[in-house]
């Protein structure tokens, strides 16, 4: 079955999406990413989209569901490389982002992740124990 | 110049969407589009051909290049026989979606373009023509 990889660097999963999806193949993506946060305790996921010639409605709730589920079991998402002309399509047909993070490149997204991991183990260390 | 003849294009699956947004990109490409009118068109052809295999049951894409008092354009034709849109004002609104959407297909691809037709009928199926120009 077509698939798009997911590849483990530390406590980051990465994924570069190198074709152009159709609507199961970014529900399977969806679902893999998920599972794979889990398996693999990831604390973050980098998503290249630099090869993508075209975001619409639906790649862009994946990645916003993406963000969402991520969140929800203890991992930050960055979305990274959009490109000019996929960024102002997706403001004229009113796809927000917004809770979607997003860096210029993947060593930007890199260097966020580590800061938003980072910044969680501190959370984690000053909290009161015992209470 | 000499334009290329219409064709008509199947939409049946989610793959069908794919190959309906490669077609439409190639075609702008050869009528000289810029990236981002490129892009603009490729995004409504996806949201407009995916609204006709979730919804419509179904349909086709007729792509159609135009030579008009020296314009240069693409005009696509979203035909499929499926229920049809009861409000189009309302289905027009974004935010507005009948199933698992994020209710910005139609209304956001009327944004894209220069030219946004709908014609639909309960029971007869919906037509959306949509046009660009250079």
């Amino acid at each position: 079955m077509e698939k798009i990889p997911i590849l483990k660097l530390g406590e980051i999963l990465l994924v570069s999406i190198q074709v152009d999806m159709h609507d199961r193949l970014a529900i399977t993506l969806q679902d893999d990413l998920t599972a794979r946060i889990v398996k693999d305790r990831a604390r973050g996921v980098l998503i290249d989209i630099s090869s993508l010639e075209m975001v619409d409605s639906f790649i862009g709730r994946m990645l916003g569901n993406i963000a969402a589920m991520s969140q929800a079991l203890g991992a930050q998402t960055v979305v990274v490389g959009m490109r000019p002309a996929v960024a102002i399509t997706i403001v004229e047909l009113g796809l927000s982002m917004q809770n979607v993070r997003t860096a210029l490149n993947v060593e930007r997204g890199i260097e966020m992740l580590q800061r938003a991991v980072e910044e969680s183990e501190e959370d984690t260390t000053h909290e009161p124990s015992g209470t | 110049m000499s334009l290329p003849g219409p064709e008509t294009l199947e939409l049946k699956t989610s793959e069908d969407v794919v190959r309906a947004r490669q077609r439409v990109r190639v075609c702008m490409k050869d009528q000289g589009f810029g990236l981002v009118d490129q892009t603009k068109m490729v995004t409504a052809t996806s949201e407009l051909a995916r609204n006709a295999v979730d919804y419509g049951l179904g349909g086709t894409m007729r792509i159609e290049s135009l030579e008009e008092m020296g314009r240069i354009g693409i005009r696509l034709v979203f035909l499929d026989h499926g229920p049809g849109i009861p409000d189009i004002d309302l289905a027009l609104t974004d935010g507005y979606t009948s199933g698992h959407g994020l209710g910005l297909g139609l209304g956001g691809s009327k944004r894209l373009v220069n030219e946004f037709e709908i014609w639909s009928k309960p029971d007869e199926g919906t037509r959306v023509t949509i046009t660009r120009w250079r």
